[in-house]
């Protein structure tokens, strides 16, 4: 088994128009998704919901405030998932909830350390 | 109470505060002799009470006895008093003679301190198990044969293994630093969940054997809620949990110790007390912010104390599921989570996310369940599963529920 970090991006502007009742039920399709892969004993690490603020260090000692790439693929957060393949791992991306608010998922193979 | 049912009663009741005082006196590497002076008090006192009256007193007697058991052993034993005496040096303080301390205050946080030094990483979990039903519980030899379905002699090489690596470890009967408590707290609590479920969920055909695990475990457990350095929310947590769990056990076992499952119980028969002792103890493990799966899985059983079948308690629990598995992974949690899913859900939503379980095939519980999920769906796919966890079973009374499932679908 390999492990895949699953990056989530979205609209970040999606997020602050919630109210905490909207919020609720954004929730329960993670919890059911990130659920069902931990059934399947594949999720490895559950990650990270990112806030939306944020700010880049460049090389130059400038410091910049995010978010840095368009507002609209702004990174959400990240899950690590296990997988046998780069297809499975995709395959089990299909599911994730992002995808049906207009985000999408970067699946990434983790290369271990030697 | 009868005299031949006095003595088995005060064996288990007195025969593990006597080996905890004395072991704690003597250090861990002399616990042998603790046991031998326990055993050979209760050997006395079944020679004597049978020849003569019964003391007044059964068990300040025993301790009586036991004391200078180990007076005698000390006076004795020259070597091994100079050994001991430098152990128990900060205890002694000005006295000149070796005191046993048989007080309840004594008593208890001897067996609080021997929890600490039993359940260690070092030793596995099942001869930490053993170790606690022999030393911490007072059990025979054969009854945790019976309930571990193995043999005396087996049992015997476990145990005798276990203490031995722990005395290689060198290992202090003592309270752990207040820094340390809560990693010691984790394996010490993983063996009382343990203790427990092998009560609850074992196959072992002694219903009362099976219960008296039960209430060991809680006895042990709630000894660590009466410390204050130990009274914990994930000590409360799981405490709350053996109650939800307790007050099913008139319900879940029929007149021929037979397992009747959830869905079929007599709901009358939940104990009420416990319910709410439950409930008590999960208000209380709800102080700070730390969330450990014993407080998911208290949630869990305390929503199965809820006798309405309602969408809302089954989402409830299928939430719990989630973040039970998402904390920690374990075959239980993803069949029962795909259970609730079903009852939440419905069965064709459950089907889908059962059919990606691949890695439970083997179990027959999974095909138990996809049998149960099939059902009014598609019961030839119903069958299927059934007779494929029929082979899969091992005990005859899972292949005769499983039988009962099949005959009532053709």
């Amino acid at each position: 088994m390999n492990e895949f970090l699953l990056i989530f991006r979205r609209d970040a502007g999606f997020d602050a128009q919630l109210t905490p009742a909207q919020m609720q039920e954004v929730t329960k399709p993670w919890q059911d998704w990130m659920g069902g892969l931990a059934a399947q004993n594949k999720l490895a690490n559950s990650g990270a919901r990112l806030a939306v603020d944020g700010k880049v260090v460049k090389s130059d000692g400038v410091i910049t405030n995010g978010p840095y790439v368009e507002v609209k693929e702004a990174l959400g957060g990240f899950i690590i998932i296990r997988a046998a393949s780069l297809e499975e791992a995709a395959e089990l991306s299909k599911g994730c909830p992002i995808l049906s608010t207009g985000g999408n998922v970067e699946v990434r193979q983790i290369v271990p350390m030697q | 109470m009868h005299q031949d049912q006095l003595l088995p009663h005060l064996y288990r009741t007195e025969y593990r505060k006597i080996i905890a005082v004395l072991a704690r006196l003597f250090g861990f590497e002399h616990i042998q002799i603790a046991e031998d002076i326990a055993s050979d008090t209760f050997l006395m006192a079944s020679e004597t009470w049978g020849k003569n009256k019964l003391p007044d007193n059964p068990a300040a007697w025993l301790y009586t006895v036991a004391k200078n058991k180990a007076k005698d052993h000390l006076k004795h034993n020259a070597i091994f008093t100079k050994k001991v005496a430098l152990h128990v040096k900060t205890e002694l303080s000005q006295q000149h003679e070796i005191e046993i301390d048989l007080s309840e205050e004594n008593i208890n946080d001897s067996q609080l301190q021997m929890m600490f030094a039993i359940c260690q990483p070092i030793i596995p979990t099942e001869a930490q198990i053993g170790l606690a039903l022999r030393i911490l519980c007072g059990f025979g030899i054969d009854e945790i044969a019976d309930a571990f379905l193995s043999n005396k002699e087996t049992i015997n090489k476990r145990l005798f293994r276990a203490k031995e690596k722990l005395r290689e470890h060198n290992v202090k009967i003592e309270f752990p630093d207040a820094n340390e408590i809560n990693k010691r707290l984790e394996t010490v609590l993983l063996t009382l969940y343990l203790l427990f479920n092998e009560g609850y969920y074992s196959i072992s055909g002694n219903t009362n054997l099976r219960k008296d695990l039960c209430l060991e475990a809680m006895r042990l457990n709630h000894l660590l809620i009466e410390n204050k350095a130990t009274d914990l929310p994930a000590v409360n947590a799981l405490f709350s949990l053996m109650c939800f769990h307790a007050s099913r056990f008139d319900a879940r076992i029929d007149k021929d110790g037979e397992m009747i499952i959830y869905d079929e119980q007599d709901t009358s028969l939940w104990n009420d007390e416990l319910i709410s002792r439950g409930t008590n103890y999960l208000i209380r493990a709800s102080r700070g912010e730390e969330l450990t799966r014993y407080h998911l899985e208290a949630a869990i059983a305390f929503w199965h104390t809820q006798k309405a079948d309602t969408i809302e308690k089954w989402e409830s629990i299928l939430q719990l599921y989630n973040k039970l598995l998402i904390l920690e992974y374990s075959p239980m949690a993803a069949l029962n989570r795909t259970y609730a899913l079903a009852k939440a859900d419905g069965k064709e939503a459950a089907i889908i996310e059962a059919e990606k379980l691949t890695q439970l095939t083997d179990s027959h519980l999974y095909h138990s369940l996809l049998g149960y999920l099939y059902t009014g769906v598609d019961n030839e796919m119903a069958l299927q599963h059934l007779h494929r966890s029929l082979k899969l079973a091992k005990t005859i009374e899972e292949k005769n529920r499983i039988r009962k499932n099949i005959k009532a679908l053709g």
